[in-house]
């Protein structure tokens, strides 16, 4: 039922989004109107100028953010109108989050900052051995006893990665992710995720200001002042 | 997240940083300490003087001269009269014995060694009435008080500091006030008998006190009498029959109030008791104030700790830590801080009630200090409660913070 639906049912379906931010007392409208559809499997990179919505886009996505109005269905859920706690648990469930500066717990090894996210999950069972495969499946079986200082910064992003994909997500969404590594690891960065979307068919969204990152995806959704400004381009 | 999860994390991020968890929790550590120290020496002080108030028998009556209660002018001394007075069997049936006691500060002496201490001058009832105990010898007779005889029955402190021993002592002579007195007895170890450490006291004829170590201005004067009542249910007729004698003896008008006092065991116990009781509550309370204070530490240290790791606290949330998630984890940090600094604490109350009665022990006032499992109990529990009531707001800030916000933290 999965595969054949996964074909024509997005599983981010965003209808009319918009976001108002009460700066003092004036009313900035963030996100002014988004309609976006991406479906499973599909590698999406989201472009944009500072100040054009790319951010808060990406916060509506990652569900750390309930939008002003609008709906927001992912993976056929309607998430717009959870409450925090709620969101909580889709965030833990159905959402992988990569960040720009990997944001890992220093104290802890690799398998720790990867069970992370189990941590929060109803189904503790296997911890370990869960993020054993997913530190194997990013390459990193040799340095999972290993603490972030301890690690390059693409090995800390791959820790990320891993932590990321452990709850096997509906979609990864990398915030820049390579925007903190030199050009090699970050290329090394780019081609994992292309694997994980080509291999493992796993969606991924990307939000960068880097042409040459967003170049690895499909398709790229330019917002400019918070819309989406041209159809969107194919590669 | 479960709750050994939390558990986990807490020590691990607790031990990360080790001298601040430890400053943090040294204000609990003082604070539990002050207050498991001072109970425990408090139910020490009062086992001690219960114990002591006790080893004298329950069925004793005290006549003391004066009258604390009512406004006695020139109260008339209590006398070996007095005592006579009231071995009339026929007027006090329910009196079975008398003893006089006259007391005063000597220095005994013993070839080198000498020491000052209390000398009872005492009748040879002394012994049957407070029961006293001898280890070796007898006490003095009747013609021995009659004869203003120098004997002397030591206590087994006195002897062991004077002769470094408490036995094969009977026929020695030690010298009290200069005077020989020749040893007919050593008494047992009783812990105490009165407010002083009796097994320290020296006890010779109450005539022979008169005469070599306590010249009275009044003849026969004695400092108090003990009344030995028929047993313990007859204590209050024995009361009313030695208040009759002595108001007669020493010709009291009936408005004229008592220039004597009479108390028994009981009220004396309780005396004593309810003093022991408010100067422990009191002590309680100011060491109380400091954990007080040890509370405010681990909440600034908390709110500190919050704000540092804001980032994470994002990061967390991001996961699919819900606001309960977060709040477990610093709450639970808190209390670990604070039950740890409670259980130090009560190590070092323990520690602290063992020098004081190490100290009481050394000058000669026994004194053992008592932990209950109570105070334990409520010391862990208490700086538990402080833990969650001190963490509580530091972990809702937490548990509050806007995940976008948090990981946009710089």
């Amino acid at each position: 039922m999965e595969l054949n639906s996964q074909a024509k049912e997005p599983v981010i379906d965003v209808r009319n989004l918009t976001k108002d931010y009460l700066l003092g007392d004036i009313v900035v409208s963030a996100l002014r109107g988004i309609d976006l559809q991406i479906f499973p499997g599909e590698m999406v990179a989201i472009m944009g100028p500072s100040g054009s919505g790319k951010s808060t886009l990406m916060n509506m996505i990652g569900c750390l953010d309930s939008p002003t109005s609008g709906e927001y269905y992912l993976d056929s859920l309607l998430v717009s109108d959870l409450h925090d706690d709620e969101l909580a648990v889709v965030r833990n469930q159905k959402i992988g989050f990569v960040f720009q500066k990997y944001n890992l717990l220093p104290r802890v090894d690799a398998i720790e900052n990867v069970a992370l996210p189990l941590r929060y999950s109803e189904n503790t069972s296997s911890m370990r051995q869960r993020a054993e495969a997913a530190l194997q499946s990013v390459g990193l079986g040799d340095r999972m006893r290993h603490k972030p200082n301890e690690l390059s910064g693409g090995q800390q992003q791959r820790v990320a990665i891993a932590r990321a994909l452990v709850n096997q997500p509906a979609i990864l969404l990398a915030d820049e992710p390579t925007g903190n590594l030199d050009s090699q690891s970050g290329k090394e960065i780019m081609d994992l995720l292309l694997k994980l979307n080509q291999e493992q068919k796993t969606t991924i969204v990307l939000v960068t200001h880097d042409p040459n990152v967003a170049a690895h995806a499909q398709r790229i959704v330019q917002l400019f002042d918070g819309l989406i400004k041209a159809p969107e381009a194919i590669s | 997240m479960k709750f050994w999860q939390a558990l986990k994390e807490a020590i691990a991020s607790l031990s990360a940083n080790k001298t601040r968890s430890f400053l943090t929790v040294l204000g609990i550590v003082i604070g539990v300490g002050a207050v498991i120290g001072v109970l425990s020496i408090g139910q020490g002080a009062e086992a001690s003087i219960i114990g002591q108030i006790e080893s004298i028998g329950t069925n004793v009556i005290y006549v003391f001269r004066g009258n604390s209660a009512e406004d006695v002018t020139n109260p008339k001394r209590l006398t070996t009269s007095d005592a006579d007075a009231l071995s009339n069997r026929a007027r006090a049936p329910h009196i079975l014995n008398i003893a006089s006691v006259l007391s005063g500060q000597s220095r005994v002496r013993f070839g080198d060694e000498s020491a000052q201490t209390s000398i009872m001058g005492v009748a040879e009832n002394y012994a049957e009435v407070t029961d006293l105990k001898l280890s070796e010898g007898t006490f003095f007779t009747e013609s021995n008080v009659t004869n203003r005889s120098s004997v002397v029955v030591l206590g087994p402190e006195l002897a062991e500091r004077l002769t470094g021993r408490q036995t094969e002592l009977v026929g020695t002579t030690v010298h009290i006030n200069n005077y020989p007195f020749r040893v007919v007895g050593i008494a047992t170890a009783k812990g105490g008998n009165q407010f002083s450490s009796p097994d320290m006291d020296a006890y010779i004829p109450i005539t022979a006190m008169q005469l070599r170590v306590q010249r009275q201005s009044v003849p026969n004067a004695v400092d108090f009498l003990l009344i030995q009542a028929q047993d313990s249910q007859s204590i209050d007729l024995a009361m009313q029959e030695a208040k009759a004698i002595l108001r007669a003896s020493h010709r009291l008008t009936s408005r004229q109030p008592d220039d004597f006092t009479l108390t028994n065991q009981e009220d004396i116990l309780s005396i004593a008791n309810s003093i022991t009781k408010i100067l422990t509550i009191f002590l309680a309370g100011i060491a109380a104030i400091s954990l007080l204070v040890g509370g405010i530490g681990i909440m600034n240290i908390m709110l500190v700790s919050v704000t540092e790791r804001t980032r994470e606290i994002g990061l967390r949330k991001a996961l699919g830590a819900r606001k309960f998630d977060i709040q477990l984890q610093f709450l639970t940090e808190s209390a670990m801080l604070s039950v740890f600094g409670g259980l130090i604490g009560i190590g070092l109350g323990w520690l602290l009630g063992k020098i004081v009665g190490a100290i009481a022990a050394n000058s000669g006032t026994p004194l053992v200090p008592e932990i209950s499992l109570n105070s334990v109990l409520l010391a862990t529990l208490f700086s538990l409660a402080v833990g969650i009531f001190f963490g509580w707001y530091p972990a809702l800030r937490a548990a509050n913070l806007e995940p976008v916000e948090a990981l946009r933290y710089e």
